[in-house]
Formats: structure tokens, sequence, C-alpha cells
């Protein structure tokens, strides 16, 4: 039998390896899933939990399922609003991508 | 249960008997599973042999000739031949191809083919894996294969190869809409995903209850698979061979490999979901469920051959619209009239499995089809009034420049009919 | 170490694995395999924990969906001009922060008290109840219509934002 601690251990590395992703990529694609890396860190940790602690509560599995449609829904207008950037500006560098910036 | 019936499970208990006798129990059981998975792939490569055989033959039949006749009786062997043959060609990888990701693909996509035969019931017993999510297992491994050709069309460096892999992609994603809301019917009246748990649910055939949604998964199997009509991927007269241009020897024949094998296993999910899956009449006093199941899965790959050699392509626009404006509506109200009329048949006593339960749903299902034909007809005869409008505008109003009309006496447009008589009266 | 141990240890070192090559490959291309790989193995850890409807979805959703549409993305994006590095200047910064960030986690679930002792057993209908879960409007009914009026959201506002304006 696998303890809790062990599920949450390995999902605690895989969110500060996404949390890595996120901050030092230069690629928007590549931060982008660094994103979906932390997503699924999050939910490895709901799944665990509701194994271990509530199996006959469907708590964790309808919150993990929600995650999954707001990953899904998040990936793709990410990734419509690189592709438009790209179209606009031919860079998806976010080192470049400033205008904003005053 | 004894070799007729089952020769499988005999077959098994044998082995069992007669591993246990120099081996101990742990290990005969991780025998018998590396077997039973051996044993899966293997029937799944066989299979892939018969039906190359039965594909040329039929199509070459619909289209008046012999086929392959030449490498043994009827050309039986002529799969073999052409195994040989993909063994012995030169193996070329392209320039700047991306080594690691060229290599996997074809390895990917054949994987993802065969491994759907594992949650597959071929008799009452006779299961891979009796998982509790059987049809949500095959959905998932059929997306593997879509990311195996994305793969392949990418890493081959050229950009035929690219573009073909992204028009495959595209036609693959969109035809798993229609292909998983009508796997939902079945899935609704049964009661769970799990296969053995659909089949066991079918006393009266699906397909006489679900027609719309047997022949929607049927059209979306064709199309996920990529066999004509919607054979838009590998037409040799339009993208060149598209996104596997760039394999030759071996590589290519598993990506031929795991087409077929594809496409056997989509007609026996099909088989399973609605045609009643190993369930058939007794022959001669003896239960052949095998043989049943065998026999409607290779007569469901019958029809694809059939529909391969008489259908004409489909354009890319057409397969869209045809997904999108078609099937995609049909499955959804098909996923509102099922339950509403399992629950009306229910509601007026009928049990479930019974044939009053049956005919009243093909009743309901049998109205929805009639008036989803009746709104496309009207649609097209619509389309086809607009069309003919502009033109007979254009005929009265057209002349033609060169003037050759005007010396032989022919009148304009519609007024054609008089010219012979006008002429004569000269 | 029982077999499960063994699996699950296996299981992870995929899974990081493959996360770690996602953020630090030089080519894009690999590094969306390398989230595939990540993703696979997430689904075989819920597997693991027997939540059998989320490794199926998993499998359907994240790989068969996203991870396809991440490698279009990536397809579409590859510039004609030379690529530029891969990490910003900040990267050792990023290495310092995720470091802290993973210590903060670690010390506060080890120092935690879990219950101890084998977990109760997951229902046989387990299926079923997350399919009843989810339109019962006592439970989670109204979390479900808004994650489809999300989801509609987010096809129309991904179609207007990406499409070609000739």
């Amino acid at each position: 039998m696998v303890p809790l601690t062990w599920y949450l251990v390995v999902a605690a590395i895989l969110f500060s390896i996404g949390v890595f992703g996120v901050l030092a990529r230069r690629n928007a694609v590549a931060i982008l899933m660094g994103i979906e890396l932390m997503l699924n860190a999050v939910n490895i940790n709901l799944v665990a939990f509701w194994r271990y602690l509530q199996p006959d509560k469907m708590v964790g599995q309808a919150f993990a399922a929600f995650v999954f449609v707001v990953a899904a829904a998040e990936a793709a207008v990410g990734l419509a609003l690189i592709i438009s950037v790209y179209r606009n500006r031919s860079t998806v560098d976010v080192e470049n991508i400033d205008w904003l910036k005053w | 249960m004894n070799v007729i019936n089952d020769p499988f499970t005999w077959l098994a208990g044998q082995l069992v008997n007669w591993l246990s006798t120099f081996m101990p129990a742990n290990g005969v059981s991780i025998t018998m599973a590396v077997l039973r998975a051996a044993s899966l792939g293997i029937f799944a490569l066989v299979m892939f042999m018969v039906m190359t055989w039965i594909e040329r033959k039929g199509v070459a039949r619909i289209q008046n000739r012999i086929g392959p006749n030449l490498a043994g009786p009827w050309g039986i062997f002529q799969p073999l031949a052409d195994g040989v043959k993909a063994l012995t060609k030169e193996d070329i990888t392209p320039d700047h191809a991306d080594r690691i990701v060229y290599n996997i693909a074809p390895i990917l996509s054949a994987v993802a083919a065969m491994i759907v035969f594992a949650a597959i019931p071929f008799g009452p017993g006779l299961i891979g894996a009796d998982i509790n999510i059987g049809i949500l297992y095959i959905l998932a491994v059929s997306g593997l294969g879509v990311l195996a050709i994305l793969m392949a069309g990418w890493s081959s460096n050229n950009k035929y190869a690219l573009l073909g892999a992204f028009r495959v992609v595209a036609q693959l994603v969109s035809y798993e809409v229609p292909l998983v809301l009508s796997i939902v019917a079945p899935v609704m009246l049964a009661g769970s995903l799990s296969l053995v748990t659909i089949v066991e649910k079918q006393p009266v055939w699906f397909i006489l209850v679900l027609p719309a949604s047997a022949v929607i998964v049927m059209l979306s199997g064709m199309a996920e698979v990529g066999r004509s009509p919607f054979d838009l991927l590998d037409a040799e007269s339009e993208i060149i061979a598209g996104h596997h241009i760039e394999y030759s020897g071996m590589k290519f024949a598993l990506f031929f490999l795991a087409e077929y094998v594809h496409a056997f296993g989509v007609s026996c999910i099909v088989t399973a979901l609605f045609l009643g899956g190993w369930r058939g009449p007794d022959i001669a006093g003896v239960t052949v469920p095998w043989l049943w199941f065998f026999i409607k899965a290779v007569l469901l790959f019958n029809i694809m051959v059939w529909a391969r050699g008489t259908l004409p392509r489909l354009r890319i626009d057409q397969l869209m619209a045809f997904n999108w404006k078609f099937l995609v509506p049909l499955s959804l109200a098909s996923l509102i009239v099922v339950p509403l009329a399992d629950r009306l048949a229910q509601g007026m006593g009928l049990t479930q499995g019974s044939w009053p339960w049956a005919l009243v749903m093909l009743a309901f299902n049998v109205a929805m089809i009639l008036w989803a034909f009746a709104l496309v007809s009207a649609a097209g005869r619509r389309a086809r009034m607009a069309a003919q409008v502009p033109a007979e505008v254009t005929a009265a109003e057209s002349h033609d420049e060169s003037g050759y009309g005007e010396e032989h006496g022919l009148a304009h447009g519609a007024d054609a009919g008089h010219a012979p008589a006008a002429a004569g009266a000269h | 170490m029982t077999t499960l141990q063994v699996m699950f240890i296996l299981i992870s070192l995929i899974t990081l694995g493959g996360g770690l090559y996602t953020v630090i490959a030089k080519n894009l291309m690999h590094s969306a395999l390398g989230l595939i790989l990540s993703l696979a193995g997430v689904a075989c850890l819920y597997g693991l924990l027997e939540a059998s409807f989320l490794a199926g979805a998993q499998v359907l959703i994240y790989i068969g969906a996203i991870a396809i549409l991440i490698i279009f993305a990536v397809m579409l994006t590859r510039g004609v001009m030379g690529s530029f590095p891969r990490v910003n200047d900040q990267w050792s910064y990023a290495i310092i922060v995720s470091l802290a960030l993973l210590a903060v986690l670690l010390v506060t679930l080890f120092r935690f008290n879990w219950p101890q002792g084998a977990p109760a057993a997951v229902p046989a209908d387990s299926i079923a109840r997350l399919g009843r879960a989810l339109v019962d409007p006592g439970q989670y009914a109204l979390p479900f219509e808004m994650a489809s009026v999300l989801l509609v959201a987010a096809l129309i506002g991904s179609i207007y934002v990406a499409r070609d304006k000739k």
C-alpha cells in the first residue's frame, strides 16, 4: 500500500517543476506547458485526497473533473492568443512582447 | 465447457496444468499473463493479414478485376509476400529529420491500434482485461493514434507531410465528436461503460433499438481510421501520400498495419456495442460465441470494403460540412430522443431488453431519422432552387460575341426553339 | 517494498522526468513530447489511485486534445528568424524560487498528521455515483452547468481571437 505522503510529494515536485517552467522560459507556448504541469500536479493532489480520505463521496473526483475542464478551456484560449500575437508581431518571445510597458 | 464451445479457455487450462508441473504459482500466473497479452497481439496481426487479403480481393471484384492470385491459391499468401517486401526495402531516413520522433511515430501508431483489443469481449469470459471503463479506454487509445500521425508529419521535415498531417488531425479530431456522442447512447441504455455489461444487456441487439447511433458510430469510425470515402489522408492522387510520404520499408508497413488493425478494431467495437457481440444461436447444438463475434466483425469489415470500392472520395470541406452540419446535430438529437423514448417505454410498463420496448425505441429513432432527412432534403431543394434562378436569367441575357450564332440563324438563349423554323423559312 | 510501491516509484520517475524534460528541452517539440510523457504518467497514477474514469478522461482530454493543440501551436508559431534562447535572464532566481516553494510544500505536508492505516475501499459503482453527483441539484449540478458555459465561452473566444482577419 502506497502511503498518502508519497503521492503528495510527487505532486509537490511536479508543481515546482511547473513553476520553474513558467518563470524561466521565454517561449510563450513553453510557459503554457508549465501551467499544464501545475494543473496536473493539483489534480494528483485532489485525487489522492479523495482516495485516501473520502472514497465514498465524489467530491474529489468531481473537483478533478472540473479542473480538467478549466485546463482545457485555458489552454484553448491561451494558444489562440499566442497564435494571434504571432500573426501580428511574428514573435512568441515573451521578453519582446512588452508593448504595454511604460 | 468443452473444446468447441470455448477453445481458448480450454487451451489456457491445459497450459496452466502443464506449467504447474515445473513452475511455482507466481511464475505460472506471470507466464499466463504474458501469453494472454502476446496472443491478443498475434491475433491482431493475423487478422491484419486476413483483412488486407479481403480488402484487395473485395475491391478488385467490385472493380471487375481479379486481384492478387499469384502468391498461393486465390492469393492467400499475398500478405506474407507484402511483409517480406516491406522488410527487404531500403530504410531511408530523410535529412534533418528528428530521429527519435521519426522512429517512434509508426510504433506508436501500430501500438495504439493494437491495444484496443484488450478491452473487447470475444466471448462470455473471453476478454483481455475486464476494466469498468471499457469504452472510455478504447476512445482514449484512439486519441493516441492521432498523436502518432502528428508526430510522423512533423518529424519528416517535409512541408507536404506537415500539411497532410494537419488535415488528417483536423479530420480525426472533428470526427471524434459524433463518435463519442453516439457511443453515449448504448452506454446510457446499458448503464455502464464496460463492454461486457453492454453485450450482456443485448437480448435485443442495439442496432434494432438505436439504428441512428449505430450508423453514426460506423461512419465516424470509418472516418477515424481514414478509410474511403474519408480517406483524404492517404489519397495518392491528392497530397502524394500525406503524412507518411517519407516513410519506406518496415516503417511504412507499420502505418499500413495500424490502419487495417484499427479498421478491424472499429468493426469489433461496433459489433460489441450494437450487434450483440458474441450473441448468436447454437450451431448444431453447440454454443460458439467466439465464432459469432468473429462472423459479425468480419461482416462489418466487408461493409467497409464495400464502401471503399463503391463510393468516391469526399473533399476536405465536404468532410467537415458532413460532420459538423449533419452528424453532430443528429447525434445530439439522438442523445435527447433516446433517453426520452427509454423512459416513455419504461413508463408504459415495458421492461428493458424486451421486444415491445425495442419496437417503441425503434419507432422513435426512425421518426428522428426521417425528420433529419426531411430537413436535409428541404435544405437541398432550397439550395437547388437558389442555384437555378440566376442560371435562367443569365441564359436570357447572354449573347455570343463570336457571331457564330448570328450567321447560322441561331437565336439568343431561350428562343432556340424558334430558330430552325425561322431558318427554314428563308 | 511491495509490487505496488515499486510500480508507483517507476511511474512517478517517468512523470517527473517527463516534466523536467518539458522545462529544459532545447527543441520545443521535444518539450511537447516530454509533456505528453508526463501526462501519460499522471494517467497511470490515477489508475493506481483507482480513479478509473479520471484516468480514461485524462488520456482522452489531455493527450488526445490539449497536447495536440499545443503541438499545433508549436508548429504554427515556429519563427523564420533564428530561435531565441530557452531561458530568460532570471532563470537562476526562478530555480531558487521553485526550490523554495518545494521546500515549503514538503515541510508543510510532512509536518501534518495524515490519517494512517489502509484507506477504505472504493465503492464498486463509483463511476455511476460520479455521474449522479454531477447532475444532482443538491450536489454538483451548478458547477457542471457553469463548466459547460465556460467551455462555450472558451470555444467562441478562441475561434474569434485566432481567426484570420483578411
